[in-house]
């Protein structure tokens, strides 16, 4: 059976490290990096990345809109 | 630095399901990590995409921390003064009567120092979308009372929690207007979950429907935070939101039309 696969981009550098993704995605796959971008927060990344299903849960309610979602079909 | 950017094959453009529309322009919004107002403005300006409205559009901006709206959408947006919004969109309006024409406001614009345009506004059924973010504070000048501040909520000038004896009680303007003959949709909503900005997304399609039909005001409150004012963390502040908001502001539509 063909599976959904997913992954994000987060623009790094504009993320302001709100944390909103992460408690949003269904699948663990956020997390918050251990070290800040150049703003000083922070940013988000996708810390399990093969968890990803590409619902675009974290892009939506993304403050300022810095997550773009690819989805297909494996 | 971590790369932020995940797997390479899925990464395609035939693959894109999901990314910031055009109509919100590439400056960083000026707002607190966290605050709803970024996402408020993405929903407004992914349905402006999706209607094909750019060039129709004329937004009117209020004074608060979304002041700098016309940095944020790529469309004709005007600056009103403080709370004035609504009569300078019916104005617009008015003059330019093919346009889509909202308002976007804070809680201590619309329903502080802009109380009578407001409900003189929606009592003249204006034929204009009006959108309220209520985060029950002041939060540009430094998280004020607000007329919309919950009992016993704290703020920098009700520091023990709002006194109903002394400062009176909380105003829930959205009931208000839903009362008046003149608006046509009225609903309050939020944008802190995936399924609440799905529903937001609704309302203002509809309300962009309404507008062409020519139906009179619409008006759509959103409930939303302010973790700075707030001094909460932003995943807090949209827990105590749920918790402490929603039981005095429900979220749900509070007028709407005959079908
Ligand atoms: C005539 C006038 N009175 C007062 C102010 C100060 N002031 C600026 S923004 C604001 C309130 C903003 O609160 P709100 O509308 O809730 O928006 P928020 O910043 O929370 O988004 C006030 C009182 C002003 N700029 N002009
Ligand atoms: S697209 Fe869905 S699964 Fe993937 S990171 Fe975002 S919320 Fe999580
Ligand atoms: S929601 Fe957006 S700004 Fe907030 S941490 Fe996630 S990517 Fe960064
Ligand atoms: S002060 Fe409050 S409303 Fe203003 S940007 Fe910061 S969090 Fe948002």
């Amino acid at each position: 059976m063909a599976k959904i696969r997913g992954s994000i981009v987060v623009d790094a550098e504009r993320c302001k490290g709100c944390e909103v993704c992460m408690v949003s995605c269904p699948t663990g796959t956020i997390a918050m990096a251990k070290e800040v971008n150049g703003k000083g927060y922070y940013y988000a990344y996708p810390a399990n990345q093969e968890l990803c299903i590409g619902c675009a849960n974290c892009a939506m309610v993304c403050p300022d809109g810095v997550i773009t979602v690819y989805k297909t079909k494996i | 630095m971590i790369e932020a950017t995940g797997i390479k094959e899925i990464i395609k453009p035939e693959n894109l399901v999901y990314r910031k529309t055009d109509i919100m322009t590439d400056n960083i919004l000026s707002y607190c990590p966290g605050c709803g107002h970024g996402t408020a403005h993405r929903i407004l300006a992914e349905i402006i995409d999706e209607l094909g409205l750019q060039s129709e559009t004329i937004g009117v901006s209020p004074v608060g921390c979304s002041v700098l709206l016309y940095n944020y959408l790529d469309v004709d947006i005007q600056e009103a003064a403080h709370g004035r919004a609504p009569a300078v969109a019916t104005a617009i309006k008015r003059l330019l009567p093919d346009k889509f024409v909202f308002t976007y406001q804070g809680d201590g614009d619309l329903a502080a120092i802009g109380t009578a345009e407001t409900i003189h506004a929606c009592n003249r059924g204006e034929n204009i979308l009006i959108i309220f973010i209520n985060n029950g504070i002041y939060g540009m000048t430094g998280g004020q009372m607000a007329p919309t501040t919950l009992e016993g909520m704290k703020s920098s000038t009700s520091p023990y929690g709002r006194d109903i004896k002394s400062m009176g009680n909380p105003l829930k303007m959205t009931d208000i207007v839903a009362t008046l003959a003149g608006t046509y949709y009225v609903t309050r909503q939020s944008v802190h979950t995936p399924a609440n900005v799905k529903k937001t997304k609704k309302a203002i399609r509809k309300a962009v429907q309404y507008q062409k039909l020519d139906k009179g005001t619409c008006f759509i409150e959103i409930v939303s935070n302010c973790p700075s004012g707030w001094k909460m963390t932003p995943t807090q502040s949209n827990k105590w939101m749920e918790e402490t908001m929603f039981p005095f502001y429900p979220l749900g539509d509070l007028k709407v039309p005959e079908e």
